[in-house]
């Protein structure tokens, strides 16, 4: 037998979901999984109705409601007109389609990104679209996950496949020990601030090194949904045994002897020796401390204790303008300090960071204490499991006594869609995933920060290193 | 769905000389409710054409110029952030039919793409020399030239590189579920063996 080319994860599984791969044509991927939500789902269902098709394979499509939900009083018909009627089109949709819904006020309803991998539907070696760019999140399980434009959802819905050209592949390696203080959303904030929000455009990005080896399923889907902060296509992270664990047991997983079978298949995603990549980036873990972006793009980052670089200390002239538009809309000087800059919002909540890992990480800085008066804090569980888990581990309690609001699950501030902005002026030290201008209201300056951080500017009302808390 | 089909635009250009223009900016949020693809444009660059009580932005560049044209002229790293597609269909919808940068994010040129919306990409020197051109003179005359895939803005011209595929997608109005359901018996097969 001929020896085979050595080959990454990433070509391991994208080669064996191409349907047909003609020259001059892209491939004809075909996807495992579909995930849709509310907001880009209307025009693709629309134009099934328009060629009179049906649904490829409704088993392999799941839906639910996240985008602009309230996060208050679920249970009532959502105020908002036209949010309503778009959840209501949704509902619509699946029921003339046959698409399974977690709809509101369902015990799987959450954040599309987070129910996927807590109900055992995200699993290794699958291919997995939604229309949504943060769906890299799921490739922390080893699979190919990537965001689709509504008109490839209505590919996707059509025939089960989409028409791609294989990205290039990049590795981002760290290695060593994090220090105090220093979680996952600092890991990745750290790689972009590094090489920008564009980096990574083109490529299809695999983590790997021991520090990324040493982090729970949670942190690693941290660290991938921000892929597409660095322009990255997605981003994935071999399986190993810290995923088998986790997926074990889930809902929709396989179970028992099926389970076992597929563990044996999944230890043979990764890259075999002697593969290559297309562009390949170390970094070491002890550079790395509490990180805060100080701008309006994610590549705009920096250590918490650091000051914003000067206009001249930007190394490509053409920035400039960009630079100084941006700070003026974030209310900063240019070569100052963040560090006990008040604040007036806490937002920990999104795709990014509302699993319950951050919830616990929150709840475990702020037991006892109380937030500064100045601040108001939301916190928005990832999914009705979450809320539920929190409820029963009793962290509801604590951050009532820290007076932090608990709400109910959805994308809430991340993208104000729903009733959940940030006033135009105010400064929210928020773990998601943006900080474009507005992305949390009209005008609303955003700092993006860990779940640990955010906690911690909580407590004191301002820009704080959260390792003088910890 | 299918869109008009693209050979050669002759138009003027809008200037936007701001870098990594991302989908919020382009169409923000709070404008993604509704459930069909049409009049996302009267929401294009919202919150720049637009002050909190709703005045038009005298010096935005949208609002000041008479003659908009149907091409776009942006910066580098155009249509980074989210995937919604909403971002092409609102520059489409406006009346843009090209957009021009020197570097775009990629899920928005895949968007474009599908829909009739043309992203070209030039170097950094030409897209310096072309906004120096339409701000100098907005009047002056751009011609894409899709078939021989050139671009030309007063004497100078470039040539840009545009996916096979996409290109006789575009010259010929078709989309690419019609090649896909094509496909319908291999995939078919596919999906009962995984
Ligand atoms: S939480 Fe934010 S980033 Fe995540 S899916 Fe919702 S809107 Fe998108």
């Amino acid at each position: 037998m001929s020896q085979q080319k050595p080959k990454t994860i990433f070509e391991k599984i994208w080669d064996s979901h191409v349907v047909k791969r003609a020259d001059g044509y892209p491939d004809a991927l075909f996807i495992d999984r579909h995930f849709i939500h509310e907001v880009t789902s209307p025009q693709a269902f629309d134009g099934l109705r328009k060629r009179g098709i049906p649904v490829f394979n409704t088993k392999r499509t799941t839906a639910t409601a996240d985008h602009n939900v309230p996060t208050k009083d679920q249970h009532l018909p959502i105020k908002e007109a036209l949010s309503r009627h778009q959840v209501e089109t949704l509902r619509k949709n699946c029921a003339e389609f046959g698409v399974e819904l977690y709809d509101l006020g369902h015990p799987y309803q959450g954040i599309v990104h987070i129910i996927g991998p807590e109900l055992g539907l995200t699993l290794p070696g699958m291919t997995i679209v939604c229309g949504d760019s943060h769906t890299s999140t799921h490739g922390a399980f080893g699979n190919i996950a990537f965001g689709i434009g509504t008109s490839e959802v209505e590919q996707v819905l059509a025939t089960q496949c989409i028409l791609q050209y294989k990205p290039k592949t990049m590795k981002i390696e760290i290695n060593g020990k994090l220090g105090k203080g220093v979680v996952s959303k600092d890991i990745i904030l750290y790689i972009i601030s590094k090489i920008s929000a564009s980096g990574a455009t083109g490529f299809f990005v695999e983590y790997a090194g021991d520090t990324i080896r040493g982090l729970s399923m949670e942190a690693r889907m941290t660290i991938c949904n921000m892929s597409i902060e660095m322009g990255a296509r997605g981003g994935l992270i071999a399986p190993d045994e810290t995923t088998f664990n986790y997926i074990k047991g889930r809902k929709f997983a396989p179970q028992g002897e099926a389970f076992n079978k597929k563990v044996d298949e999944w230890k043979n995603l990764k890259t075999d020796d002697g593969a290559t990549y297309d562009s390949v980036l170390k970094f070491d873990a002890a550079d790395i401390a509490p990180m805060i972006t100080y701008g309006t793009n994610p590549g705009m980052g920096m250590k918490v204790t650091d000051r914003i670089p000067s206009v001249d200390e930007l190394k490509e002239i053409s920035e400039h303008a960009s630079f100084k538009k941006s700070l003026e809309y974030m209310g900063l000087e240019p070569g100052s300090s963040l560090l006990g800059k008040a604040i007036d919002y806490v937002f920990i909540g999104s795709c990014t960071n509302a699993r319950i890992e951050d919830l616990r990480l929150v709840a475990n800085m702020v037991k006892g204490k109380t937030k500064a008066p100045n601040v108001e804090v939301w916190v928005i569980p990832g999914s009705k499991q979450v809320e539920q888990q929190a409820i029963k581990e009793g962290l509801n309690k604590v951050f009532e006594e820290a007076g932090f609001e608990l709400r109910s699950p959805g994308c809430s501030a991340c993208l104000g869609m729903n009733e959940d902005k940030v006033p135009a002026g105010k400064y929210c030290i928020s773990t998601s995933n943006r900080n474009f201008e507005g992305r949390q209201g009209p005008k609303s300056r955003t700092f993006l920060a860990s779940p640990l951080s955010a906690a911690a500017a909580a407590i004191t009302g301002r820009v704080t290193d959260v390792r003088e808390l910890v | 769905m299918s869109k008009d089909k693209f050979t050669t635009l002759k138009s003027t250009a809008v200037p936007l000389p701001i870098e990594n223009i991302d989908t919020d900016q382009i169409i923000p949020a709070r404008f993604l409710k509704a459930t069909t693809r049409e009049g996302f444009g009267d929401n294009l660059f919202r919150d720049w054409r637009y002050d909190a009580e709703n005045n038009p932005v005298n010096d935005f560049v949208l609002n000041n110029r008479k003659d908009t044209g149907k091409i776009l002229v942006a910066g580098k790293n155009f249509g980074c952030g989210s995937s919604r597609e909403h971002a092409a269909w609102a520059i489409y919808d406006f009346g843009f039919r090209v957009v021009v940068s020197s570097f775009f994010a990629d899920i928005f040129k895949n968007n474009a793409l599908n829909n009739g919306l043309l992203p070209i990409v030039v170097s950094d020197n030409f897209l310096k020399h072309m906004l120096a051109a339409i701000e100098a003179k907005p009047s002056t005359e751009v011609v894409v030239d899709l078939e021989n895939q050139v671009l030309q803005v007063g004497e100078v011209q470039e040539a840009f590189e545009i996916n096979q595929y996409k290109k006789t997608c575009l010259m010929n109005g078709y989309d690419d579920i019609d090649y896909l359901l094509s496909l319908s018996k291999e995939v078919k097969e596919f999906d009962l063996a995984h």
